[in-house]
């Protein structure tokens, strides 16, 4: 059914958390989804002549690159996570045709239902984050699950019941939670680091949130000036070696 | 976006087979058609020809096509849902209007009704179309008020160019009809104009600053996530060079509106009326191919911005 179900407060809403003060832009995040959805669920996640001129395939999440200027947080190296976003009002799925694309209610994660796509890929064309990509070997359209079938899994130790992009990321840079309660830990730190939306102008309301980079401040120390050890030649010489050394 | 032949089939092939229906409806509804009892059933067989063309060009396009029957089931929030239902129960009132017209006769109250609701039907099917782009809030370029205006326009246009050309083949007076589509093509012609001026002018939808999350910054890329083709850049980030774009606007003006209308004027005062309409309507379609393309082609979608695209 491709009709959203009706927002409930207080509704559990799983998503992620993005710090992108602290993203160091290793990709482990992207490597650890594809190894666990490729076995997983959505799998295989094809590449398509993966030791050819062209290689291409299929990713659930693609990290960027940016140069930033100005804003609150200067000029600096923005590393950037892209995934789906797991929206509250996700035109990808109302768009689908067949109910293929779905949104649960019970946890708002969306996902798209292998066995009944019919691969016309206008859910992506409704996605304004790139969030979905095309399995051209199946010939249907795939999507980050949120590793519906880590989370919820028992035969998993209780720690590891998170994303693997979320498990995997070195500087922990991403976290995964619940956003509908506004007490849970990644809701206290949204609320904490100011937490944003992307594009909240196009009004798909996304569950996942990035928290903005801070402005780095480097601490400097005093800076030392060169001594001079008396008068006459030598004592200028030396003078002049140490301002040399001093550069 | 991407402009893929069975889209581009789809659009404009039902646009001429269900604006032809559409004004067989009107015409056999006021008696401006020929009242032979073939003429009716043939011109609607002509008209779904085109249009279940268009309708099986665009399966082409499904990864899963031998699921397609299940696109029929999501008409609730679904325009592509929508119009593969309107698109099926078109053909109920069109082979209604079309056996009415053998066994009631052309002049016949039922076939009247059936003419006018397989008509209704069919621009209703446009409309769909036109829809599912229309309401994509990702690409500008269609996420506007002039998207469904022009698919029912140019439906109604080449559907009068196509009605000329049946009433030239069938020996019935096309002049009613070679004046519609000659008004219908101007107006088609300032319509498009309109539109490349709103496209053209319009502010983009998102900043990249506001794409990654950080306001009142200017961002550009520094890494891509990849340094060949993936499958968001390939269907999204499809980009016309400015200068074919400038040589295709202009064969759209030429041979999608201004000749046709110029032959269905020569056509509409006599003169060789059959060929006139035969390359009126062979330039039209040719022309609209050429217009649909650009619609896909110059339709930039948000998610380039990521790419570091203009949008």
């Amino acid at each position: 059914m491709t009709s959203l179900p009706q927002p409930a407060p207080g509704a559990t809403k799983l998503g992620l958390v993005i710090d992108l003060d602290t993203c160091v832009g290793c990709h482990a995040c992207a490597v650890s989804c594809k190894e666990w959805n490729h076995g997983g669920a959505s799998g295989p996640l094809p590449d398509y002549d993966s030791r050819g001129a062209n290689p291409d395939g299929l990713w659930f999440n693609r990290i960027h690159s940016y140069e930033t200027e100005g804003g609150a947080c200067g000029s600096r190296t923005v590393n950037f996570p892209r995934s789906c976003l797991h929206c509250e009002e996700p035109q990808c799925v109302t768009v689908c045709p067949t109910g293929a694309s779905y949104k649960r209610a019970e946890d708002g994660i969306v996902l798209v239902n292998p066995d009944i796509c019919i691969g016309c890929k206008l859910c992506s064309w409704a996605c304004p984050y790139g969030a979905r990509e095309f399995d051209e070997d199946e010939s249907i359209m795939k999507k980050c699950t949120l590793c519906v079938d880590r989370i919820y899994n028992e035969t998993l130790p209780e720690a590891e019941r998170e994303p693997a992009c979320v498990a995997s990321c070195p500087s922990r840079a991403r976290h995964f939670g619940d956003l509908g309660d506004p007490n849970s830990a990644v809701s206290l730190l949204v609320l904490a680091r100011g937490g944003v939306e992307l594009m909240p102008e196009l009004g798909y309301k996304p569950t996942n949130r990035y928290l903005p980079p801070r402005k780095a401040v480097v601490p400097t120390g005093p800076v030392e000036k060169p001594l001079r050890a008396g008068t006459g030649f030598s004592a200028s010489l030396l003078s002049l070696v140490d301002r040399v050394l001093s550069r | 976006m991407t402009p893929s032949a069975s889209v581009l089939l789809l659009t404009t092939l039902t646009g001429f087979g269900y604006g032809l229906l559409a004004w067989l409806g009107v015409f056999g509804a006021a008696r401006g058609l020929p009242q032979q009892p073939w003429f009716g059933p043939l011109a609607i067989g002509f008209a779904l020809a085109f249009a279940s063309a268009g309708l099986l060009a665009s399966t082409l396009h499904l990864g899963r096509p031998e699921r397609a029957w299940r696109a029929f089931s999501q008409w609730r929030s679904s325009w592509l849902s929508r119009e593969g239902v309107a698109a099926v129960l078109t053909y109920l009132p069109a082979l209604a209007f079309a056996a009415f017209w053998w066994f009631d006769g052309p002049g016949a109250g039922t076939t009247l009704v059936a003419g006018l609701a397989a008509g209704a039907m069919g621009m209703i099917t446009v409309a769909c179309t036109a829809m599912i782009y229309a309401s994509l809030k990702p690409v500008r370029h269609w996420n506007n008020a002039h998207t469904l205006p022009d698919y029912l326009l140019f439906a109604l246009y080449s559907g009068a160019l196509l009605l000329m050309l049946a009433l030239a083949l069938g020996g019935g007076d096309l002049k009613g009809a070679a004046l519609l589509a000659a008004v219908l093509g101007l107006l088609g012609l300032v319509a498009k104009l309109a539109y490349w001026r709103h496209v053209d002018h319009a502010a983009p939808l998102a900043t990249l600053g506001s794409a990654i999350g950080i306001r009142g910054a200017t961002a550009r890329p520094l890494d891509k996530p990849h340094f060949t083709q993936n499958y968001i850049l390939r269907e999204m980030g499809f980009q016309v060079a400015r200068k074919h774009a400038t040589r295709l606007r202009k064969i759209v003006i030429v041979c999608a509106f201004l000749a046709p209308t110029l032959l269905a004027l020569a056509a509409a005062f006599g003169l060789w009326p059959a060929a006139m309409a035969f390359v009126a309507v062979i330039l039209a379609a040719c022309g609209l191919l050429a217009e649909r393309w650009l619609f896909f082609a110059q339709a930039v979608h948000v998610a380039a911005l990521y790419y570091g695209h203009e949008v």
